[in-house]
């Protein structure tokens, strides 16, 4: 399994990177898997306002269509346009293609979140 | 077998499969008939073939079909149960067939008989009030339902109610026809068993609640045991409950949707009523609601009045039509020549050989796959190839390899809250040879997955086409054959 230092992982298999206050949101090497090939992603709009746990966007793969959820709030300030005509990117490099950017409005939410050895164990936990 | 061209490129310039005789009237050009803006430029690119050409291209890419008159197809959730040939004639009866929706009701009181009396016989079944059969499928059906639930809230004054519960396990449609009626989708999770979580169902509940949308049996072909618990907790918050019909199939004369609890049910006939399913369609997805939902049904519903049936049409609060005339009547009348020929004794035992089907077939297969829900089943299971997966082989290659066994597969990747999933429902409808033959090509491609995974990663290998690039096919979304393409 393998994982980025220095990000933060959601239980919704999210992984969030932190520059400023600005935290970057994608999702991880585990999710990408069980999803497989990636057909599909829906982008946020720039200058949305988001609750943790509101859905960010949609990824679709050959197998199913999932919601991707924020675990952070805040305003969407930049997404991840690149995606919209290269989705497999997510299945190739997971942790450089981030879907959204979301400037914190409550920057202790990160605080809930796990690094990289309690998702490990929690991914071993999920099987 | 060998590929088949499209008919566009069968075929030679000036060829036809007809031969006019000479016309008997002054010849008189299109032009002068038709007013030039409405013409066509160039002549429509039809293909020119000779009628056997037709004919044979037809017959060779039917044969390349694989339906329930050709093989098993266990495909999960969808009941491809045999669709017995005396549907077809009934269907057929020329007082059905060739009548004209827009017909005086006095000259099709067969047709509204029929109507009246499968409104009747489902309504006993689910153990509902009132049965409409305008919507023309599952899905479509859903969404009747939940305008009726929209309905009876927002005439009680609660239109704050706008919140649909509906569990990870739900078919996909659920929250989508949710949505689409403009409710806002709340999930609850499974707990180990498979059941509603019964604690975080309490917890979502509330003021805001619409209703629960709820397949029982679920997806994973277990029974709700929970579910007089959850009808509590729904209504006792003011909320509906609604029946995905989806798997009636396992439940037929043995427990009714009614008596669990449900206020609105959708049937599909083209499922659990053995009509077609697939191929297009069409289907139907009656809707049965309870007395106090009746007033809401959709218009018209057929009535009975000195002896004659007539379209009411006289119901205020109905929500409207839903589908142009009166639904897929072809559809209804196989049903009905279903349900008359199987009698309530023979439904019953059709879901009581169907669950015994399934439990068969799950208890041997459980020796080769994975079992992630080990308990009795009801018209269907899953099991998931999470053991073949150490080698890497997946559910969707074992899916790929059982079409040169000749068998159409499982459902696949479905329900999402089990990894690597196989949906099995074999139906009421097979033998237990058939069974049989069933669990020796698994155990077959179990076997091969453990010693030579690679055959099984590249089937198939009898198809017309090869393993196709799935991923290569959505992202590059190819919908038109243009003839330049060539």
């Amino acid at each position: 399994m393998n994982m980025e230092k220095g990000l933060k992982y959601s239980k919704d298999h999210e992984w969030v990177r932190v520059e400023g206050n600005v935290a970057y949101v994608g999702i991880t090497n585990y999710a990408q898997l069980a999803l497989g090939d990636i057909v599909f992603v829906e982008l946020p709009e720039v200058g949305k306002l988001l609750k943790s746990g509101d859905v960010l966007g949609v990824v679709e793969s050959v197998k199913a269509a999932s919601d991707i959820y924020t675990p952070v709030s805040g305003k969407v300030v930049k997404v991840n346009e690149g995606l919209a005509g290269a989705p497999e990117e997510i299945n190739r490099q997971p942790y450089e293609s981030w879907i959204a950017a979301i400037e914190l409005s409550d920057a202790s939410e990160l605080e809930n979140l796990m690094d990289e050895e309690q998702y490990g164990r929690f991914c071993v936990k999920e099987g | 077998m060998r590929e088949e061209k499209l008919i566009f490129e069968m075929g030679t310039k000036g060829r036809t499969a007809y031969s006019l005789p000479d016309l008997d009237v002054p010849r008189k050009g299109v032009e002068n008939l038709i007013a030039s803006e409405y013409l066509r430029e160039t002549a429509p690119a039809l293909p020119e073939v000779s009628e056997p050409e037709v004919v044979r291209h037809f017959t060779r890419l039917s044969q390349k079909n694989h339906g329930v008159d050709s093989g098993f197809y266990p495909l999960g959730s969808c009941t491809m149960k045999y669709n017995p040939k005396v549907n077809e004639y009934v269907s057929d009866i020329s007082g059905f067939a060739r009548v004209h929706p827009y017909q005086h009701e006095g000259t099709v009181q067969g047709c509204l008989r029929l109507m009246y009396e499968m409104d009747k016989m489902l309504s006993e079944i689910t153990g509902m009030a009132r049965v409409s059969l305008q919507p023309a499928a599952g899905a479509h059906g859903e969404m009747t339902g939940l305008m009726i639930i929209r309905a009876y809230h927002e005439h009680r004054g609660q239109k704050h109610r706008k919140k649909i519960i509906v569990p990870d396990s739900a078919h996909g449609t659920n929250p989508a026809s949710a949505a689409m009626v403009g409710f806002e989708v709340v999930e609850v999770k499974s707990d180990e068993k498979g059941n509603v979580d019964i604690e975080e169902l309490k917890s979502v509940a509330g003021e805001d609640t619409a209703g629960l949308m709820l397949t029982n049996p679920n997806t994973l072909g277990l029974f709700e045991t929970n579910i007089t618990k959850i009808a509590d907790i729904i209504h006792s918050a003011g909320g509906l409950l609604y029946y995905d019909g989806a798997n009636a199939n396992a439940i037929l004369g043995i427990s009714r949707p009614g008596d669990m609890g449900f206020d609105v049910v959708h049937l599909n006939l083209h499922k659990t009523f053995s009509a077609p399913h697939g191929g297009g369609g069409p289907g139907a997805g009656p809707v049965g609601v309870k007395k106090e939902l009746v007033p809401f049904l959709p218009v018209p519903v057929v009535e009975l009045k000195d002896e004659s049936y007539y379209l009411d049409y006289d119901r205020p609060l109905s929500i409207g039509k839903v589908k142009s005339f009166y639904g897929n009547f072809g559809v209804i009348a196989k049903a009905y020549a279903y349900i008359l020929s199987m009698g309530q004794e023979g439904l019953k035992k059709a879901s009581q050989t169907a669950v015994l089907n399934a439990n068969y077939l799950m208890k041997k297969l459980k020796e080769y796959f994975h079992l992630p829900y080990d308990r009795t089943c009801k018209h269907e299971f899953v099991i998931s190839a999470q053991r073949q997966k150490e080698k890497g082989v997946s559910a969707l290659d074992i899916a790929k390899r059982l079409l040169d066994f000749g068998v159409h597969p499982p459902t696949i990747y479905f329900p999402l809250i089990v990894r690597e999933a196989m949906m099995i429902e074999p139906t009421e409808t097979e033998t237990k040879e058939a069974l049989n033959e069933f669990i020796e090509i698994m155990r077959e491609i179990a076997e091969e997955a453990e010693t030579e995974p690679e055959k099984v990663k590249g089937a198939p290998y009898s198809t017309v086409v090869g393993r196709l690039d799935e991923a290569r096919a959505a992202r590059n979304l190819v919908l038109r054959w243009k003839k330049e393409d060539k």
